[in-house]
């Protein structure tokens, strides 16, 4: 039997193993249709971030302040959810143009999909792109999706130490922001203790505090982000 | 966890690589992965033994390279190992900002037939 059938062909000699070497990025195909996304991004005249953080850390808050508050609206805003479209609609009502994407079970935007949401969105007249990519800390991380910069958020409420247990996420960022500044006495938040595991993680990042549900200190990172051209 | 969808970009480079030189098995994966990379060695490999139950990757063996960070230390103009996240240089404690290695993701080779 030749081993593949009933047949009386005799066994064919297995054929001899080789290595082939490839040395190929595993997140190839994301990577290049985020160099296209970014391509495209730049065109357009857009300043683009991705903005990660955990989940309730306050993305959304943050976004209808600056969409209130950033000197040429409207903002652009793609916006990854799992389920709901409730986040698109709440920045719409503060004045943003907001595509969602609805991730069913997907743990993080990847660039394919974040060029799908940006076909949808009008851009003109646009000179900021936020991606509020999904609540996660761990995958998110990993995927380039075209932006330009990005922003970790981190609320008072999470703890001083969350640097230090998510290192590769905050690594990645371009500036860190700290939100609830206006509940870190009620919850005792150690502010040095943050800063200090900030400065020791991420050491390249600009750092903020605010408060996205006041509006305080939000000017300084309004000023950030309009001081890089696009 | 999205290990499983690294796992199916994995499958996808493997097999278009092995059907693009004519081989009609693959015995190997091998891939590298920095510590930095955003990925679970262990899911990786729960992720796989789910894909190696089935055609045509029953014969493939999925061999897993961690690879460690290393940073370089400006001042001292050389490269070390980090004891933890935080970057500091052994000698001077300065904190790095240069990572050289430990970002990895790769497919590195396959083995075929």
């Amino acid at each position: 039997m030749c081993g593949q059938c009933g047949c009386d062909e005799p066994q064919a000699a297995p054929l001899p193993r080789r290595r082939l070497e490839l040395h190929q990025p595993l997140l190839s195909r994301n990577d290049s249709q985020a160099a296209r996304n970014r391509d495209h991004f730049k065109r357009h005249g857009l300043r683009t971030i991705n903005l990660l953080s955990a989940p309730g850390s306050g993305k959304t808050a943050l976004l209808e302040q600056l969409a209130r508050h950033w000197p040429r609206p409207p903002i652009g805003v793609i916006v990854g959810d799992l389920a709901t479209d409730n986040d698109a609609r709440r920045l719409q009502l503060a004045g943003a143009r907001a595509v969602q994407i609805r991730t069913g079970d997907l743990c993080h935007l990847d660039s394919a999909l974040v060029d799908q949401a940006f076909s949808q969105l009008d851009c003109s007249g646009i000179d900021l792109l936020v991606i509020e990519n999904v609540g996660n800390l761990v995958c998110p991380a990993a995927f380039d999706l075209g932006e330009q910069r990005r922003i970790a958020l981190l609320s008072v409420t999470e703890g001083e130490d969350k640097p230090l247990k998510y290192p590769a996420l905050f690594k990645s960022a371009d500036a860190v922001v700290i939100n609830k500044a206006d509940l870190a006495e009620a919850v005792g938040f150690n502010r040095r203790s943050a800063i200090a595991n900030l400065n020791a993680i991420a050491p390249q990042a600009a750092l903020f505090e605010l408060s996205a549900r006041t509006g305080e200190g939000l000017d300084a990172l309004i000023h950030w982000l309009d001081a890089k051209p696009a | 966890m999205h290990e499983l969808a690294l796992l199916q970009e994995l499958c996808a480079l493997a097999a278009a690589a092995a059907e693009e030189q004519g081989a009609s098995q693959i015995h190997r994966m091998e891939l590298r992965v920095g510590e930095l990379g955003g990925v679970n060695p262990e899911a990786l490999r729960q992720a796989f033994a789910v894909v190696a139950a089935t055609a045509p990757w029953q014969t493939a063996e999925l061999q897993l390279d961690v690879v460690p960070t290393r940073c370089f230390c400006p001042h001292c103009a050389q490269a070390f190992s980090p004891l933890d996240v935080i970057y500091a240089c052994p000698q001077c404690g300065a904190i790095s900002r240069q990572v050289l290695e430990g970002r990895e993701l790769e497919l590195v080779a396959l083995e075929v037939s």
